[in-house]
């Protein structure tokens, strides 16, 4: 891993309001379904937190920096979630910070992790690098969608712990 | 004397400062107790000690000298002589010096200054602790206790020997700065500051030694400001917090008018910190200042002042929003943020203070006439740029607050300001004309624009305010020849007018609901001004409430307009009410309340039903004359259209009664239980709800009757309740005069006749309807019962319960639920002789249990044949198969309950024999259940409900009731009667559980445990949770089973949760982990409810926090488990599961 901040000082953005459901769904109507959607996808993991001095392994910074989550960073908006309830299919399409960023795969990776995590199995999920914003996309976005390589990273222990310290807060 | 070497030994634990400190604390304890019983002096005490004191170990004199401090301490009320203290004191003085066991000398010292009787500290030796203070410590080189007792020492002299100090001058200042300067801790700067506020009141002399120090202790002080720590966290774990600690610093800022000269440009160069608490600071530290130093030398700084004030209301950060909604209607209008806030409290203590001088800055100020100019220039609030909106609010506040401070103020501003508002608003001021210079055929031209609606709007509202805030004020400034008051008598007609056509033009389109806002606001704060007509005259508040009248008849379809105007009514009519406006109240109850009222009766179907219902309700509460007139009114109506619909079936009359009633008892009814003026009010209309149903004879079938009849239910039990007992005797004895000519009564007055029903109810399946008139009566009979007080007499009481009893038996459950509140409130020691047709409690049972008959009751002799029948109808027999008809059981258990419900509250005995008659039903099943082959379907079905109700009848023994047997309807309870029955019965279930040996008995034996333990209160529960986690397991598994049983299963996982989230239900889960979880993961995809699915995830999250090797066998299968539930059609159950799932991958 780089000693050092990739980026140092990201633009920070301000959080979007949350969108709201419009009617909460009727008190009697104990059979109707509500299909996944894409307000659902939001409140579930937009708010995937990076710590991103963790991130870096940087420990000698005396001051901690803010966490930002992913929504303030701008790498992943509300209208880069695709979701199709009827035929199990999810898009993610994010966003990296600065253009080399060695951080893609990671984010990515916790992206995954988070959405195996919260969906049903008979999803598929296909996450993204959005085109033209990252240096290395094509190699991201295979290491990112192959099974194998997914399943290995999570099986190194340093790299678990660090996803689950990414993931701890959106889970609150 | 106690032996000496028992003293020495306790002295010596204590000096040894190897033992431990609570061996320590011991050994002081003791030698404290014998001083304080006289068995040891002081003086032999010291004479022990010698060698402790004086030794040149630096250790051990230290604990010597701290324990000699520490005793005195401890005796602070034990009376010395006067040598004692001043031998003591020198030593400790000379001690001080000593600076290897400066603590206890600082101790002792502290002790003996903080004396308050039995021989004190003589002035000549305080002076010598000062001045050995002075000359041996140096507070700053010390710990941070060591330092808060220096300082506490030091402000205990202040505080004590004022005098001593004072006459010590200028070292002592000296000294004090020097050890001030420089703390850091929190504790002792509490402290420090509050030596510096006294130290200041020991010298009050103006050109004494402060003044040449001012600037010194200024110095020190000015470092501190403004408090603000650097660790916010750490804040918290300190004593003291930091609003302590500003306050502290503001009472030493301000403890000197000396200070001003550094104080003031000090907070004034604050102001422009970033830091939003310094803003604060600066200007709540400002007010302060100024009401302390005088208005002589806060004028010094106006200029700054007002300058820095304006400043801070102009960019304070977040907008000002005017807010729309019309709960803002009575106050003001924004929801100000913090410093705006302290800003404006300033601005009125500066005003209050310095009229003069503040007034005319205010209305000098080049940019506050610069936003008054500019308003003309836009004519709707979306116009103005959202900056000019911002600046336009604050001169409006600014303006407000001026206005408001005083009536000098209240002059000035409205002399320069008003006249130029009312021009921009299309009046022309005539100067020197008294009279009117606007005439009334004048038509106004154009709408006002936006911005000088708002401000004029608040100065009207800010005259009115003042006016209002006090009496004494409120003549002297409208009997004075004031100008705002001669101005304002001027414009106020044609400004009721310009408000009025604003609301008039107005549309429900969004871009106007600011004028709308303004418009009702101004005509509200109009018609509010106080002292009678002077200001406003009469014709123009009369039309001011018609305008409101009309708008709330004619404009419901303007949604913010109509509430708006409601809210207003309501606002004019609590001030009218507060004042006592005798005139005012008169018109405003003509033209408001009557007209209000006429609205309701009349047949004017545009306006929509639940608006007038909200119009009138929001009015009543707006004074009790008020609510007396409209409760009448409703009354009024409520009859008239019973009657409608008794005499010609008119079926919109029906639908207006239903929304009557229920807003009488939702409404109103609350609001005037509070008042006893209204009994009277609520008797006549329930007499005359009787009277009606008397004289008619016919009743319409089909109109909305259920509805209807419910409604008058609710109404009839809310009213009979609040009424006196002396009134309830009435009613009943009414309603008894009228059910006695019911068909079902008058017919069959006698007892065999009742036992004739009962035949016939026997031997039908089928339920007997009553007639529609006759169910009427009864129902609201049954109601009067219910809400009955336990002193009011009810006539006949024999005949009430049997007819309540046969009314039960035919299946309408609120005979049941009288005959509950009857055997509740009967009084037990009567000898039911105490006035005619009353009887016992042991007859009234004997009655519902068909015990025999007592001899005194009314059966004829030669009918007394009969009462062995009937004993053979009585209640528990009927449960117990004398019945043949299952619908009777089933209606007989029903009964049963209530009235054990009744008995049960109010801890009567007998209820051990109802609910022995319930388990009894639970267990018939073995009886039954021999020959179900021969038992045709129909009836093993009514068996199977019968067992059902049975147990169900726990439910309804447990439960609190909305409608009857409650503290509002006079019920008798006893404290804690859930907790004895519930430890009465749990062994018996469990018992009885552990022995039924047939599936349906203990299913329903399960089910009735189910109810007991969902209606006990969960403390209860957890104390046996052990024992009764098992069983509730097992009751959940069988209510699973059957879609019916969803919601006492879903109240009893409640249960569940609730032991699960419970500290003291820990250890009793802990043990169950295994069973609880297994059983949880089979409700994880119950179908039937989403409430039974979310709340088994919640108790599987709350699992996942127990101790890991007692879990973490079953992850696995909860992991899997909740996997499905992610894929749950509920949304709600799938958040939960997400959470779930990641709590127990964590472990």
């Amino acid at each position: 891993m780089v000693s050092g901040l990739i980026n140092a000082n990201p633009v920070i953005y301000e959080k979007k309001q949350r969108r709201v459901r419009r009617a909460p769904s009727v008190g009697d109507d104990e059979h109707a379904v509500e299909p996944i959607d894409q307000i659902e996808f939001e409140a579930r993991f937009v708010r995937v937190i990076i710590f991103l001095t963790f991130l870096n392994h940087v420990r000698d910074i005396k001051d901690p920096e803010h966490p930002y989550s992913l929504e303030e960073l701008k790498v992943i908006t509300e209208d880069a979630i695709e979701v199709d309830d009827n035929n199990s299919y999810v898009r993610v399409t994010f966003t990296p910070t600065v253009e080399h960023c060695s951080m893609a795969t990671v984010i990515g990776l916790c992206l995954r992790v988070k959405l195996m995590r919260s969906l049903p199995q008979r999803y598929k999920v296909d996450i993204r690098v959005a085109p033209g914003t990252h240096a290395t996309e094509s190699a991201v976005n295979k290491q990112l969608n192959d099974k194998e390589r997914v399943a290995a990273a999570l099986e190194n222990p340093n790299l678990v712990d660090m996803v689950d310290e990414c993931l701890a807060p959106s889970y609150a | 004397m106690t032996e000496p070497s028992q003293l020495t030994q306790h002295i010596e634990s204590f000096v040894d400062s190897s033992r431990s400190s609570t061996q320590q604390a011991a050994s002081l304890d003791t030698i404290v107790s014998l001083v304080k019983n006289d068995v040891v002096t002081i003086s032999s005490l010291v004479r022990e000690m010698e060698m402790y004191l004086t030794t040149t170990d630096n250790i051990i004199r230290a604990r010597g000298i701290l324990l000699l401090g520490e005793a005195l301490k401890c005796l602070s009320s034990k009376p010395l002589d006067a040598a004692t203290i001043h031998s003591l004191m020198s030593f400790f003085k000379e001690r001080l010096a000593d600076w290897r066991a400066l603590r206890g000398a600082l101790v002792g010292c502290l002790a003996l200054v903080r004396r308050k009787s039995g021989g004190m500290v003589s002035s000549s030796d305080a002076k010598g602790v000062v001045e050995s203070f002075l000359q041996n410590l140096q507070v700053q080189s010390l710990g941070q206790h060591d330092r808060k007792i220096c300082f506490e020492l030091m402000e205990c002299l202040l505080n004590c020997y004022p005098c001593v100090i004072a006459s010590m001058g200028d070292d002592l200042i000296y000294g004090i700065c020097e050890a001030i300067d420089g703390e850091k801790d929190p504790q002792c700067l509490m402290l420090a500051f509050h030596i510096i506020e006294v130290l200041v009141q020991v010298f009050p002399e103006p050109c004494g030694p402060i003044e040449s120090f001012a600037s010194d202790l200024f110095g020190i002080l000015s470092s501190y400001f403004p408090i603000h720590f650097t660790h916010p966290k750490a804040e918290e774990d300190f004593e003291v917090k930091r609003d302590d600690l500003s306050k502290a610093l503001m009472l030493a800022f301000s403890s000197s008018p000396l200070f001003e000269p550094y104080v003031i440009p000090l907070l004034l160069e604050k102001l422009s910190s970033s830091l939003s608490s310094a803003k604060v600071d600066s200007l709540k530290y400002l007010s302060y200042c100024t009401s302390k130093y005088g208005a002589e030398r806060i004028a010094k700084h106006a200029g700054a002042i007002w300058c820095s004030l304006k400043d801070a209301i102009f960019t304070s950060g977040q907008p000002l929003v005017l807010s729309l909604t019309p709960e803002s209607l009575g106050g003001l209008g924004f929801q100000e943020n913090e410093i705006a806030a302290e800003a404006l409290t300033l601005l009125e203590k500066v005003v209050i203070q310095n009229n003069d001088l503040f007034s005319s800055m205010i209305v000098g100020d080049e940019e506050i006439n610069m936003v008054l100019n500019s308003l003309s220039g836009y004519q709707s609030c979306n116009e103005i740029p959202s900056q000019s909106t911002q600046k336009m609010y604050s001169v409006g506040r600014i303006l407000y607050v001026s206005v408001k401070a005083s009536v000098a103020s209240c002059s000035r501003i409205f002399q320069n300001f008003f006249p130029c508002l009312m021009e921009s608003m299309g009046l022309p001021v005539v100067n020197g004309s008294k009279t009117s210079s606007f005439n009334d055929e004048c038509i106004i031209s154009k709408r006002p624009n936006h911005g000088s609606l708002y401000l004029c709007v608040e100065l009207l509202g800010a005259c009115r305010d003042l006016a209002i805030s006090s009496d004494d004020l409120a003549s002297q400034c409208v009997s004075a020849d004031e100008t705002w008051c001669c101005l304002l008598q001027r414009f106020s007609t044609s400004l009721s007018k310009i408000f009025s056509s604003i609301l008039a033009t107005s549309t429900d389109k969004p871009s106007h609901d600011a004028d709308v806002y303004l418009g009702v606001k101004g005509l509200q704060i109009l018609a509010t001004f106080p002292g009678g007509y002077l200001l406003v005259s009469k014709s123009t508040c009369e039309s001011i409430l018609m305008t409101f009248v009309s708008i709330i008849t004619v404009d419901f379809n303007k949604t913010l307009l109509w509430k708006l105007s409601v809210k207003a009514l309501v606002q004019i009519g609590l001030l009218i009410n507060g004042s006592n406006q005798s005139e005012k109240s008169m018109s405003y109850m003509d033209i408001v309340v009557q007209k209000i009222i006429s609205m309701i009766s009349s047949d004017n179907h545009d306006i929509p039903f639940q608006l007038k219902l909200e119009a009138i309700s929001d009015i009543g509460t707006s004074g009790l004359k008020y609510m007396l007139k409209i409760v009448t009114g409703v009354q009024e109506v409520i009859c008239a259209n019973l009657d409608e619909v008794y005499v010609r079936g008119n079926v919109k009359s029906a639908k207006v009664i239903i929304h009557l009633l229920e807003c009488y008892s939702n409404v109103l009814l609350p609001w005037i239980q509070k008042y006893e003026v209204f009994e009277d009010i609520l008797f006549q209309f329930v007499v005359s709800i009787w009277n009606q149903i008397e004289n008619c004879m016919d009743f319409p079938v089909g109109i909305c009757e259920k509805e209807l009849l419910d409604a008058t239910m609710k109404v009839m039990k809310l009213a009979v309740a609040c009424c006196s007992v002396e009134s309830q005797n009435i009613i009943v004895n009414k309603a008894y005069t009228v059910l006695s000519s019911s068909t079902f009564l008058s017919m069959k007055d006698s007892l065999s006749s009742l036992q004739a029903q009962l035949e016939e109810l026997e031997d039908t399946q089928e339920m007997i309807k009553f007639s529609s008139r006759d169910e009427w009566i009864h129902s609201l009979f049954t109601s009067v019962i219910i809400a009955l007080h336990p002193q009011t007499r009810i006539p006949n009481i024999r005949t009430v319960l049997h007819f309540l009893m046969i009314v039960l038996l035919k299946g309408y459950v609120m005979a049941a639920q009288a005959l509950g509140s009857l055997v509740n409130k009967l009084d037990l020691k009567t000898s039911g002789t105490e006035y005619s047709g009353g009887c016992t409690f042991e007859e009234a049972m004997d009655i519902i249990f068909g015990k025999n008959l007592s001899p005194s009751d009314h059966v004829p002799a030669e009918r007394s044949g009969i009462t062995g029948d009937w004993s053979e109808t009585g209640l528990t027999n009927l449960c117990l198969g004398a019945a043949n008809s299952g619908l009777l059981k089933i209606h007989s258990f029903v009964g049963l309950a209530w009235i054990g419900k009744g008995l049960l509250m109010r801890g009567h005995e007998k209820v051990k024999d109802i609910t022995m008659v319930f388990l009894e039903g639970l267990l018939s099943n073995g009886r039954m259940g021999a020959s179900p082959l021969e038992e045709n379907n129909c009836n093993w079905d009514m068996h199977l409900s019968a067992m059902k109700c049975s147990a169900d009848a726990f439910q309804v023994l447990l439960s609190d009731s909305e409608l009857c047997l409650n503290r509002k309807f006079h019920a008798i309870i006893r404290p804690l009667y859930k907790q004895r029955f519930f430890s009465t019965m749990m062994p018996i279930l469990q018992s009885l559980i552990i022995q039924s040996d047939s599936l349906l008995t203990r299913s329903m034996l399960y089910r009735a445990f189910a109810n007991v333990v969902t209606g006990t209160p969960l403390i209860i529960i957890l104390n046996d949770a052990r024992k009764l986690i098992p069983m509730v397991l097992d009751s959940l598994k069988l209510l699973s089973k059957d879609v019916l049983d969803k919601d006492i299963m879903y109240s009893l996982l409640l249960v569940l949760s609730g032991i699960l989230t419970d500290k003291n239900g820990q250890e009793a889960v802990i043990e169950n982990a295994h069973i609880i979880i297994n059983c949880l993961i089979g409700f994880a995809t119950y179908p039937h409810t989403m409430l039974v699915r979310e709340t088994t995830i919640q108790c599987l999250v709350a699992m996942s926090q127990l101790p890991h090797a007692r879990i973490y066998p079953m992850r696995i299968q909860v992991l899997q488990a909740v996997s499905k539930a992610l894929d749950d059609p509920k949304r709600a159950v799938r958040q939960e599961a997400v959470r779930c799932r990641q709590a127990w991958s964590e472990i």
